[in-house]
């Protein structure tokens, strides 16, 4: 029980650390701080596979990229940081502090009434894990039987998010003057 | 403490932490010598010969040079950051060896020894998680050194290493879906019979270039190209601090031939282990041992990749062969298994 009181404590320090340090890296970093100690709340709650996979793509992969652009940006403390926190009441504060009640009305009816979840189908981890033999093999039988419509479409999504990055940084094709309509593409 | 372990657990994990440590840190030393007397010999000539017989002491001196070395911090570098990036790179290579089992279960003293530090059931995702906390050193060594080489080894490097991260994930899915599990020792075990060399020969060869491109060796090492980023992105470190970045690399490059030996050539199987489970180590270190010629081999004698051909190559290449082993792999699986 400690473990989870622990792990919870670095999770909000790591949390508050990104939002409130100057530098650039050094958030990016406490932010791979804040997955690793998310990733062993999942160990505490028996979830291995997860807490493996989000350590490898989460914090392994995408942070890495993170890291990679404000290197690349060169982003300096302070720059970008121009506006003031008290900037005017607009739609965004409105729906960021809607949003948070909610999930703070969330969590206390969870509290309060000590359910599992609020949703009606939710899947008991300890008879799937132990009708199909660990959790890896738990979260394979529903990845690939009864979600996989939303893997597949997951993974649309995925492809055109790639395609449309790339679509947006390819530079512009260049006609010359005189010349045909033969174009230069920049990879 | 809310967890209840006895006390002789506790002591027996501690003892093999200690004696796997050691071991591993004394590989690293030799390994560092062999790599030396081997590449002397490619290139025609003898090597470290002066200090003790064959030049074995030679470690023991290189250790304590760097030791004794002034350590610098260079101006503008990022100071946590700058002392970070070594622990980055070197801490992730010992972590591994928690999982890797060198033999089957032992009984010494009246105990049922395992020779494993710890089995869990995804220990091999484990090895690629802990491989992705080695590119955080590499960068985070290259951008705190305020140094423009080393910004441009560091970017490149973890570039190349999340790249053929990718290769080497898809070369090992067909060993965990021959042998169904995620765990080294499962896959140690289902390997009996055959090696899985035998079925997932693309598989091995996949790896072994993956895994050579992800511990940054030659034909890979761009970042590290003396002569082009005169360090790469560990220029401006010394002493011990290099000398974390030097034991992380050739302890990553016995991890991977440790894992290459786990995953394809049966582990610590071999003939008679049955009957005399102590040849078990001795059959795994008998396979590590090529396997750590061919890294130091492939330095001697291969140039290094461009950086473009090396990007090239692992996202154009080396990913749809990936892709079609995992295909026809689970196509022979699902075939022969009706």
């Amino acid at each position: 029980m400690w473990i989870f009181f622990l792990l919870a404590l670095l999770v909000v320090a790591g949390a508050l650390a990104v939002v409130l340090l100057p530098n650039p890296i050094h958030s990016a970093l406490m932010l791979v701080f804040t997955l690793m100690a998310t990733a062993g709340i999942f160990l505490t709650l028996g979830a291995q596979f997860l807490a493996v996979i989000q350590v490898i793509v989460y914090a392994g992969a995408i942070m890495v990229l993170f890291v990679f652009v404000i290197m690349l940006l060169n982003l300096r403390a302070g720059e970008g940081g121009e506006e003031s926190l008290h900037r005017k009441t607009g739609l965004g504060q409105i729906l960021g502090i809607g949003l948070a009640a909610l999930l703070m009305l969330q969590i206390g009816l969870l509290v309060l009434t000590g359910k599992p979840s609020l949703l009606k189908s939710i899947h008991p981890a300890a008879e799937l894990e132990a009708q199909a033999g660990g959790h890896s093999q738990a979260i394979g039988l529903l990845l690939y039987g009864k979600y996989l419509l939303p893997f597949e479409v997951a993974s649309v999504l995925l492809l055109v998010a790639i395609i449309g990055a790339v679509a947006l940084s390819r530079r512009h094709l260049v006609i010359g003057p005189g010349r045909d309509e033969s174009t230069e593409e920049v990879p | 403490m809310g967890v209840g372990l006895p006390m002789d657990v506790v002591l027996g994990v501690v003892i093999k932490c200690l004696v796997f440590f050691f071991i591993v840190v004394t590989a690293v030393a030799y390994m560092v010598q062999f790599e030396r007397k081997v590449i002397a010999h490619i290139q025609s000539r003898i090597g470290p010969s002066r200090v003790g017989p064959m030049g074995l002491l030679q470690p023991l001196a290189d250790a304590l040079k760097l030791i004794s070395k002034e350590t610098i911090f260079p101006r503008g570098a990022d100071k946590v950051l700058y002392l970070l990036g070594p622990v980055f790179a070197s801490a992730p290579a010992f972590l591994s060896y928690a999982v890797i089992p060198v033999g089957p279960n032992l009984s010494m003293f009246g105990q049922e020894i395992t020779l494993y530090l710890a089995d869990i059931n995804v220990a091999l995702l484990f090895i690629f998680a802990v491989a992705s906390i080695n590119i955080y050193g590499v960068f985070l060594a290259g951008w705190s050194s305020n140094n423009k080489y080393s910004l441009y080894g560091g970017l490149r490097s973890s570039a190349q290493m999340i790249s053929y991260e990718l290769g080497m994930g898809l070369s090992v899915m067909g060993v965990i879906m021959l042998a169904g599990s995620f765990s080294l020792v499962d896959i140690v075990n289902a390997q009996a019979k055959m090696p899985f060399l035998l079925l997932q020969p693309v598989g091995y060869l996949m790896f072994l270039i993956a895994g050579l491109a992800e511990i940054n060796r030659i034909p890979f090492d761009l970042p590290e190209a003396e002569g082009e980023l005169v360090a790469g992105f560990h220029t401006e470190y010394s002493g011990m601090r290099f000398g974390l970045f030097f034991l992380g690399e050739y302890a990553n490059i016995i991890t991977t031939s440790c894992i290459a030996v786990l995953l394809f050539w049966g582990g610590w199987n071999g003939p008679g282990v049955t009957q005399y489970p102590w040849l078990g180590p001795i059959w795994f270190t008998i396979k590590l041992v090529p396997h750590l010629f061919f890294m130091v081999w492939t330095r001697g004698t291969l140039p290094r990749f461009r950086y473009d051909q090396l990007m090239g190559f692992g996202w154009k290449v080396l990913l749809p062969i990936g892709l079609a082993n995992i295909l026809i792999t689970g196509l022979i699986i699902a075939l022969t298994q009706r």
